[in-house]
């Protein structure tokens, strides 16, 4: 018998941006909200000792123990699905701020041309542009619709940037200047000019100056160290929920954060959650959270897990395409990229930050004309420089060898003279790309893990393709003696870093019958349950997804305190 | 040493620490906890009592003369570690950039990352059933990386063995190339690991060995970073960044202590 705490107005389920904006929201305005995060908690004193590469970078301190929850990965349904038992493509989080801790901080928000896409698409094209199987639909939101939210989000993180000249409309501009530019940044910006580009600094997380946000927080500027993703920030300059919300939450005395705690069900009875059961980690002991609003914050992959686990919604059922809960799982085309060899030039390759870096936007979204492409979408294309550690950065030429003298001789001389264009290739969803349970493998405690089935499309392999040759085309521009860009995408490949950018599974859209959740991230089928995060999208974009799930989190809190006034679906 | 060495040390790490105080300084003001007026957390606190009179010597110069107490083995034996030694000398050979895996201290690298959680793949999915995968879903196999090293290593004895009748560690530098390459190449027909799986994990390993943080047993002396000019760990680039290249000492995580 599960031990049962006193009932809460709401509990949120992992504590990362979602979680951690829901609570500060919901707090702010008298709410009490119980925070369950099954890792453990954190603190920017935690990482004295994080300019460590082979710790955090190569070993994944900060990201999910796999060994007690992964996910299983088939490329298709005729393929037997087998657990992910190592990092490869993505990095789930853990801990307090889960994954909003270990990003880079890239913060852009999605086009205008994303919330309503299919019928921007039929609008321009003709339907007979959607091939079939793809199943792209409008998100039951336009852009101006959520462009408040953005807004409330980089002010809140106080994002560094200037305007992208092909964006959507901004209501105001960002809360702090855009980053410093390095020499290769510079080299960037000329080039794409020349080439009639509009080039704009990459709207950062990792703030440019000191800033004081609308809750009175204060944080230091970026220090360029080179030690942003998959690592925390020492002094707090890159925005994460540790150093923003969830402070603000803490400070109200209304938020009751439980770390160790594994959510494993949402409870219910009828139409109507009534809860959450969890295990505390640290003692095996089952506690059962009765709450008014259950909203559910974990990253991608659990949101649907959690409700398919707890028999919550319609499946989705990819020979129909009927059912809602795993449909349109979709991810990013990042290898259509390309490396730039300088014979001339030294780079300060070492230094950077997770944000700092040149983009455009002349390939992304519908700012071109694809009448003769066969493909839809885009992606942005940009120079960013992270700061390149030496364990996982050794670039060479690809005709070199990969061990050896001429390896060592050919790594050492091109460390401080390449430079990389790459892309942001937005994911389309199809009919046979899901999430559902595994029928044979288990986490820690027993319970069936998500299942993905997912391959790259034509479509993939015809955007990459053309990143890959502007990419070129940009670093011919800047100068470079020698250029290897990629030149077949291949499979999608479980094993190899890609990015953390995983969407969908529990889509919104205006209606029923095609989505989960409605424009306030409320379930259809149970009014008093919210799911947050890129769980949301109905495809990806050609962009980092933060901004975008930030937005959400602040319309979904929105929604939560419209809800328990009133009741009621909100849309 | 003679004294008047000794006494050229001692300047040069005053010298080191002066400018290391003022660049701490400018680290300060830089990030705008003196200039911003905002009153901040993190290890910006931290920084002041960094900057005390206990850090008037460097430790990494000074106690370079003492033995390392971490060259010693958990995991091998003496015959693999030798292999290793070699082996992982041909995947980062000594040459005119400078020293190789070997003088590195790579293979005790390798040796104490065995021993640890990650030679027992403690943060891996080792669940069964375990069922042959496809190249695209990774490994799927039951040995850990402990287990997986010692089989090969075997493998690898046995066969330098059978092709040139002598042990892996006493074959020319070609001849460790041509073992290594048909491992590299899944030449060699082994029953229970994948002679490329193998070579892949010692090739990354050798890599890590060269280039983490020499606490970890490895980079000794912060010579792989020098040899590539990277920096280690410092605490900002914010005078750089806009630059053209510099180079800069390197420092490691022993400068936190």
């Amino acid at each position: 018998m599960a031990k049962k705490m006193p009932k809460t107005d709401v509990v949120v389920v992992g504590v990362g941006w979602g979680g951690g904006i829901i609570a500060s929201e919901l707090t702010k305005q008298g709410l009490n909200v119980v925070g369950l995060e099954r890792g453990q908690e954190r603190h920017t004193e935690d990482y004295y000792m994080v300019h460590d590469e082979l710790r955090y970078a190569v070993r994944y301190e900060l990201m999910q123990d796999l060994s007690k929850e992964t996910l299983s990965f088939r490329s298709n349904e005729k393929m037997r699905a087998l657990p992910m038992r190592q990092y490869g493509s993505f990095l789930m989080g853990s801990g307090l701020g889960g994954a909003g801790v270990h990003w880079n901080g890239q913060t852009f928000r999605f086009l205008p041309y994303d919330f309503n896409i299919k019928s921007a698409t039929i609008e321009r094209y003709g339907k007979n542009k959607i091939p079939a199987g793809m199943t792209i639909q409008d998100w039951g939101i336009t852009y101006d619709e959520i462009e408040p939210y953005y807004d409330k989000f980089e002010k809140m993180a106080g994002i560094s940037g200037e305007e992208n000249p092909l964006g959507g409309k901004r209501s105001d501009k960002y809360p702090t200047k855009p980053m410093k530019h390095s020499e290769q940044m510079k080299m960037f910006k000329k080039a794409t000019e020349n080439l009639k580009y509009h080039p704009y600094t990459v709207p950062s997380a990792n703030l440019s100056e000191a800033y004081e946000n609308p809750d009175g927080i204060k944080r230091s500027a970026c220090q360029y160290c080179g030690f942003c993703e998959r690592f925390g920030c020492e002094y707090g300059a890159k925005a994460d929920p540790v150093v923003t919300v969830i402070p603000v939450a803490n400070k109200t005395g209304k938020f009751d954060l439980r770390t160790h705690s594994w959510v494993r069900k949402v409870l219910h009875n009828g139409d109507k959650a009534t809860g959450v059961l969890y295990t505390d980690v640290t003692t095996g002991e089952e506690i059962e959270q009765p709450a008014d609003v259950v909203v559910l914050t974990s990253y991608v992959f659990n949101n649907a897990r959690l409700l398919l686990n707890s028999k919550v919604g319609r499946p989705y059922d990819p020979s129909t395409g009927k059912g809602v809960i795993g449909k349109n799982y979709a991810y990013q085309v990042v290898k259509g990229a390309a490396t730039g060899y300088f014979d001339d030039q030294k780079f300060n390759n070492f230094a950077g930050a997770g944000a700092l870096g040149m983009v455009i936007d002349d390939f992304n979204g519908d700012n071109f004309d694809h009448s003769d492409l066969d493909f839809i979408h885009g992606g942005y294309l940009s120079l960013t420089q992270t700061g390149q550690r030496p364990i996982q950065n050794n670039p060479i030429p690809s005709d070199s060898p990969t061990w050896g003298k001429e390896f060592k001789q050919n790594s050492l001389k091109y460390i401080n003279k390449t430079l990389s264009v790459g892309a942001m290739g937005a994911s389309m969803p199809f009919q046979h790309h899901y999430l559902d349970l595994d029928p044979t493998y288990k986490d820690t405690f027993g319970d069936p893990i998500v299942r993905m089935t997912f391959d790259f499309e034509e479509q993939d392999r015809k955007l990459a393709k053309f990143t890959a040759k502007k990419a070129s085309g940009i670093l011919k521009e800047m100068g470079a003696d020698k250029i290897d860009a990629m030149e077949e995408l291949g499979p999608y490949n479980i094993t190899t870093y890609q990015s953390t950018h995983n969407t969908g599974g529990v889509i919104m859209g205006a209606d029923s019958e095609t989505s989960a959740v409605n424009n306030y991230l409320q379930m259809w089928d149970m009014e008093n349950l919210f799911v947050v995060g890129a769980s949301a999208f109905p495809h990806n974009g050609g962009y980092n997804p933060t901004d975008t799930v930030g937005a959400l989190a602040y319309r979904a809190a929105e929604g939560i305190m419209k809800y328990s006034k009133n009741g009621g679906m909100l849309a | 040493m003679d004294k008047e060495v000794i006494s050229l040390a001692d300047d040069k790490n005053k010298e080191q620490a002066e400018r290391e105080r003022l660049s701490r300084r400018r680290f300060i003001k830089n990030s705008g906890y003196a200039v911003g007026g905002l009153a901040v957390g993190g290890v910006l606190g931290g920084v002041i009592p960094w900057d005390t009179d206990e850090k008037k010597t460097n430790p990494q110069t000074k106690n370079n003369k003492t033995t390392n107490f971490t060259h010693a083995l958990m995991n091998f034996s003496q015959n693999e570690f030798k292999m290793v030694e070699a082996a992982s000398e041909r995947i980062f050979p000594k040459d005119e950039n400078g020293p190789g895996a070997k003088e590195l201290g790579v293979a005790y690298y390798i040796d104490h990352q065995l021993a640890g959680s990650y030679g027992l793949n403690a943060r891996d999915y080792m669940q069964p059933p375990f069922f042959h995968g496809e190249k695209v879903q990774g490994y799927q196999g039951r040995l850990r990386r402990k287990e997986i090293f010692r089989i090969a290593l075997k493998e690898m004895q046995n066969y330098s063995q059978k092709k040139y009748k002598k042990s892996f560690a006493n074959l020319s530098a070609e001849e460790q190339d041509a073992i290594l390459t048909d491992f590299a190449e899944d030449k060699v027909n082994l029953m229970t690991v994948s002679p490329s799986g193998f070579f892949d994990l010692l090739r990354s390993m050798t890599l890590e060995g060269v280039y983490s943080d020499p606490l970890y047993s490895g980079n000794k002396d912060m010579d792989g970073w020098r040899m590539r000019n990277f920096p280690g760990n410092q605490m900002s680039y914010s005078d750089i960044i806009t630059g053209d290249f510099k180079e800069i000492p390197p420092k490691s995580l022993r400068e936190h202590m």
